[in-house]
């Protein structure tokens, strides 16, 4: 019996120091180049090692009663005439729930932290222009740059993205932000249902027509991203891409200034 | 008592036709219907296996040159909805729920024998009208959940006819829960009581329930669809002033439980298929019973989980998180339920034993992701991404489509009198198993890195992984072959399987195999304990 | 039931059989109302949301006139009522007063289906014009579709309990049952769509 035990315990810390060991050395997710992709991998992380720990446990159990308890050749008759154990049932009731609670509990806590749980600000530059219902996409505060937002107005169309620049008054095709500076989206459909996805920011948005939707984030790694759309939007759907461009300060200058210079003539 | 339980049945039986025929026929029979609801199911899986093929070619090269794109888009459609409208719901329901509900409650027929052949015979026509859509102008092409506005803008005879199938199947869908509730309820055999029934009634009853409680939901809102289409109203164009939301969250209540329609019959299934196999009592029947009525009560208020990046407020998503979550809780309780009643038993591995673990291992693997994309944050970074398709792949075909597998394997001696082949078997669960989660797990390291779903092209650099998930494509396809070898063999020459070959002691084993056209010789046999193994009695047989 | 000698002993049996068992044919009605009240529920809903949270362009707020629909409100009342008695009276076996009162019924349904026809025609706004107006017509339309079913259905009865060759009598209730259930279903889907869509 204390031999059983031992096992049993063996077989748990094994199956638990794999998972845990897989949980941090194996990295499926991509780079992470905004203020929520590090707070989503941290969420990711602890749900890939539960998840792998329930997984690689009833993997060995079934396995483990399919070698163990089959039936010999020689064996007639049935197992034992075991209907229940009631302990044994609430014990699985309860700890599962416990597990579960803690999991949205925490993935709340996460969402806080990504601004998804804030009512809008009412930004005033955003709200003036007309009494439009504005609906909120995952919205986030960075403490330091509070006033420094940068706005930008998205229309998506079949099958592409426009990005306008408000006060540099032109419409880029390309998305150029400057690295650590709160973004702030203004996002319209110009026909049907369209997303807008940065995997390596965490983000995804619905672009729903008839409902302008507000999507705040804050890159933070120098580099190019794919915008991707995420909601079959018609026969070019898998085309439907655009590139976010996240540069110094001083590019992402250079570049406004340039543009702007052509465009304002308009 | 030799009179029939059935007051409904009328005496004309003998003008129908018998042997292969009567399954051409408006029989009136259960087992004859549940037979039909099979076959049809499985033609209608092939065309979606096809169809489905036809999606990983595509998919192995990044660019888009296999089909046009939006024959692509008709083709992802109509695999979606041939295989939850006219091969999972109808089979998983249909067919195993008409074969054995009447078995298990003891009656000699479902309690309306005739709305049940009329509930199948609205499968096949709108099946074929379905697939027919194809070569008119064009099918659907708004993918299985037609969002508008693009199924407003999208071609449009190819999305009415998507509709006017999709509402046929909706309602011989209700029709045939209409039957099982009134048959499980109301026909049970004097002196059987709810708490002796088999598992699989209990969950065609809470299945059931969800069907008739949700899908005339997605009726309503397929007709108001419709309006917008043909009479060019505005509920869901934002155009006229409509609203997109309204239409998911309608939608969502309907296909969300219809994740359950498609599951908890497969959880009834496997409940009957692992005692038997296994020697062992059902372990927990009570949890068993009050988790699957935990999963109907939870899985009403759920929905909304598929809508966190549609702009729901965040109470809304708070709400359906948790809610989403505690579903794993009942659903877990059956899963340990069921390894528990494997534990200590004497265990036979034989084709329907493997399919059924290998449903347990899959729907874990699926359950797991799934309370994982119930947290609103992981969600919004997957969602309309490949690691749901491979979610949702887990679920229906690592699961209810395994357990199909699996009954097949079991019912075959019951239905044909014949058994099936071991080896061909085993081999059509090894080519499953592994071409199934060869397809499906790389593909969720595509969604995580950025491939959306119901694309034709993407990113060069997941080729690779995309090749190796159309290589297990290839597989599953191949799959079918040893199985349809399998059943051609062994219902033309296969070895005799006498009336209860597994020895098991739920009642549709207790009469002879096949059974009789009133499925008892004489009197309905009061089966008070069905997962009696290991007791006295149960020796003796 | 081709195992059963005779069809004089299936028919002894069947008849036995329906002493003993309850008639499940009304559970099967039941649920199905149940179903269909969901299509109901699934329309209300959207016609909640709708006014919650997608205004009607401007000009477009339509005040509903009461008096039709207050009259419409009455009759199907009132048609419940005389259906009730349609059934006491054949329980009593008083077939022709029976069908009397479900003529009556069936001549409340029409002049229901009227005054709905009259409405229609008089509103100031049409199926397509906003999202309040196609809401409307959905809703009143659907309903509409389910009186004209049920007033079929009475026509129908009417004649069965015709007293020489009718099917319908005190021992064969079942169909006049049935189609009183459906009724009066169909007149509380009415109350309810006449307080959301009218008063609220």
């Amino acid at each position: 019996m204390l031999n059983k035990n031992i096992y049993l315990i063996v077989i748990i810390s094994l199956v638990f120091a794999i998972s845990f060991w897989i949980g941090f050395n194996v990295n499926l997710l991509p780079a992470e180049a905004s203020i929520n992709a590090p707070i989503y991998d941290e969420l990711f992380k602890i749900l890939f090692i539960i998840g792998l720990i329930i997984f690689i446990g009833m993997t060995i159990a079934v396995v483990y009663s399919l070698f163990k308890f089959r039936k010999r050749n020689d064996q007639i008759g049935d197992g034992i005439a075991l209907e229940g154990n009631l302990s044994l049932e609430i014990v699985w009731t309860i700890i599962p729930s416990i597990i579960v609670l803690l999991i949205g509990l925490y993935s709340y806590n996460i969402y806080d932290r990504m601004g998804g749980m804030k009512e809008l600000n009412h930004n005033h530059e955003m709200m003036s222009s007309n009494s439009e219902k504005i609906w909120a996409g995952i919205s986030q505060t960075s403490d330091n740059q509070v006033s420094n937002n940068l706005s930008i107005e998205v229309s998506a169309m079949q099958f592409a993205f426009l990005f306008n620049y408000p006060k540099g008054n032109f419409i880029s095709g390309e998305l150029h932000v400057p690295v650590d500076q709160k973004v702030s989206m203004k996002m319209e459909s110009k026909d049907v249902i369209h997303a807008f996805w940065v995997p390596e920011f965490r983000i995804k948005q619905d672009i729903i027509p008839g409902q302008p939707t507000i999507l705040n984030f804050t890159p933070t790694k120098v580099g190019k991203y794919p915008i991707i759309c995420a909601e079959l939007c018609g026969p070019y759907h898998g085309g439907m891409r655009a590139s976010i461009i996240v540069e110094e300060e001083s590019d992402y200058n250079e570049w406004f200034n340039k543009n702007k210079k052509t465009e304002v003539n308009l | 008592m030799t009179i029939s339980i059935d007051p409904q049945k009328t005496n004309n039986e003998s003008l129908q036709p018998k042997g292969w025929l009567r399954y051409f026929s408006f029989s009136l029979d259960h087992k004859v219907i549940g037979i039909q609801y099979l076959v049809c199911g499985f033609l209608f899986y092939l065309i979606g296996g096809t169809l489905a093929s036809a999606i990983r070619i595509e998919l192995a090269s990044p660019m888009s040159d296999f089909m046009p794109r939006d024959v692509y888009n008709q083709v992802l459609t109509l695999h979606g909805t041939i295989m939850i409208f006219l091969w999972i719901v109808p089979v998983v329901n249909g067919a195993f729920g008409n074969y054995l509900i009447p078995f298990y409650v003891g009656a000699r027929d479902m309690a309306f024998p005739r709305l049940n052949a009329v509930a199948f015979w609205l499968i096949p026509p709108s099946g074929l009208m379905l697939v027919a859509s194809y070569f008119v102008d064009g099918a659907a092409q708004a993918g299985w959940t037609a969002y508008p506005p693009l199924s407003i803008t999208t071609p449009q005879s190819g999305q009415i006819i998507w509709i006017l199938s999709v509402l046929l199947l909706g309602g011989s869908s209700i029709f045939g829960g209409i039957n099982f509730i009134a048959t499980i309820i109301k026909l049970r055999r004097p002196g059987l009581k709810l708490m002796q029934l088999p598992m699989y009634c209990w969950a065609m009853l809470g299945t059931s329930l969800l069907v008739v409680l949700s899908t005339p939901v997605l009726a309503g809102t397929l007709i108001l669809l419709s309006f917008d289409i043909i009479a060019k109203t505005g509920f869901f164009n934002p155009v006229l002033g409509g609203n997109v939301v309204v239409y998911q969250h309608l939608f969502w209540f309907y296909s969300h439980p219809a994740v359950y329609i498609m599951v908890l019959p497969a959880f009834g299934l496997v409940s009957e298929i692992l005692p038997v196999h296994a020697r062992k009592p059902l372990f927990g029947y009570t949890t068993m019973v009050f988790s699957i009525m935990g999963i109907v009560v939870l899985g009403l208020v759920v929905w909304a989980h598929h809508m966190f990046t549609s702009g729901t407020p965040p109470w809304m998503r708070l709400f359906f998180t948790i809610a989403t979550a505690f579903i794993a809780v009942p659903t877990g309780i059956k899963f340990f339920n069921w390894v528990a009643t494997l534990w200590g038993g004497k265990i036979s591995i034989n084709s329907a034993m493997l399919f059924s673990c290998g449903f347990i291992i899959n729907f874990v693997f699926g359950g797991i992701t799934g309370v994982a994309l119930a947290q609103v944050p992981f969600d919004i970074h997957v969602h309309d991404t490949y690691f749901v398709v491979a979610h949702f792949h887990y679920i229906v075909y690592g699961g209810t489509v395994f357990i199909i597998f699996s009954s097949i394997y079991h019912w075959f001696p019951k239905v044909a009198g014949k058994m099936l082949n071991e080896k061909l078997g085993i081999l059509h669960f090894i080519i499953t198993f592994i071409g199934f989660n060869l397809c499906f797990a790389p593909q969720h390291w595509l969604g995580l890195n950025g491939m959306p779903r119901r694309v034709a092209e993407y990113d060069p650099q997941f080729q690779f992984v995309n090749q190796i998930s159309s290589l297990g494509a290839l597989l599953m396809a191949m799959s079918t072959i040893p199985f349809l070898i399998n059943v051609f063999l062994s219902v033309r020459n296969g070895k005799d399987a006498g009336d209860n070959p597994w020895n098991a002691l739920t009642p549709e084993w207790l009469t002879s195999s096949p059974p009789p056209v009133e499925n008892w010789e004489g009197e309905a046999p009061l089966v008070e304990e069905p997962y009696g193994y290991g007791k006295e009695f149960s020796e003796q047989k | 039931m081709t195992t059963l000698d005779s069809s004089k002993e299936i028919q002894k049996n069947n008849s036995e059989v329906n002493e003993t068992h309850e008639d499940f044919r009304m559970f099967g009605l039941i649920t199905f109302l149940i179903a269909d009240g969901m299509t109901f529920a699934g329309f209300f809903a959207a016609y909640l949301t709708y006014k919650a949270v997608n205004p009607l362009p401007d000009g477009a707020i339509y005040e509903l006139e009461l008096p039709i629909p207050t009259l419409n409100t009455i009759l199907l009342l009132v048609s419940s009522a005389t259906f009730h008695k349609a059934g006491k009276a054949l329980l009593k076996d008083k077939n022709s007063d029976s069908q009397k009162w479900l003529f009556f019924t069936a001549f409340l349904g029409i002049i229901f289906l009227i005054c709905q026809l009259f409405e229609y025609f008089h509103l100031p706004f049409g199926l397509t014009d906003n999202l309040f107006a196609s809401t409307f017509y959905a809703l009143t339309g659907f309903h509409g579709l389910h009186v004209t079913l049920g007033t079929l259905m009475i026509l129908i009865i009417t004649w069965q309990s015709r007293i020489n060759g009718g099917r319908l009598n005190s021992q064969n209730m079942f169909p006049l049952e049935a189609v009183e259930l459906y009724w009066h279903f169909v007149d509380g889907i009415w109350v309810i769509l006449f307080i959301i869509l009218y008063l609220l």
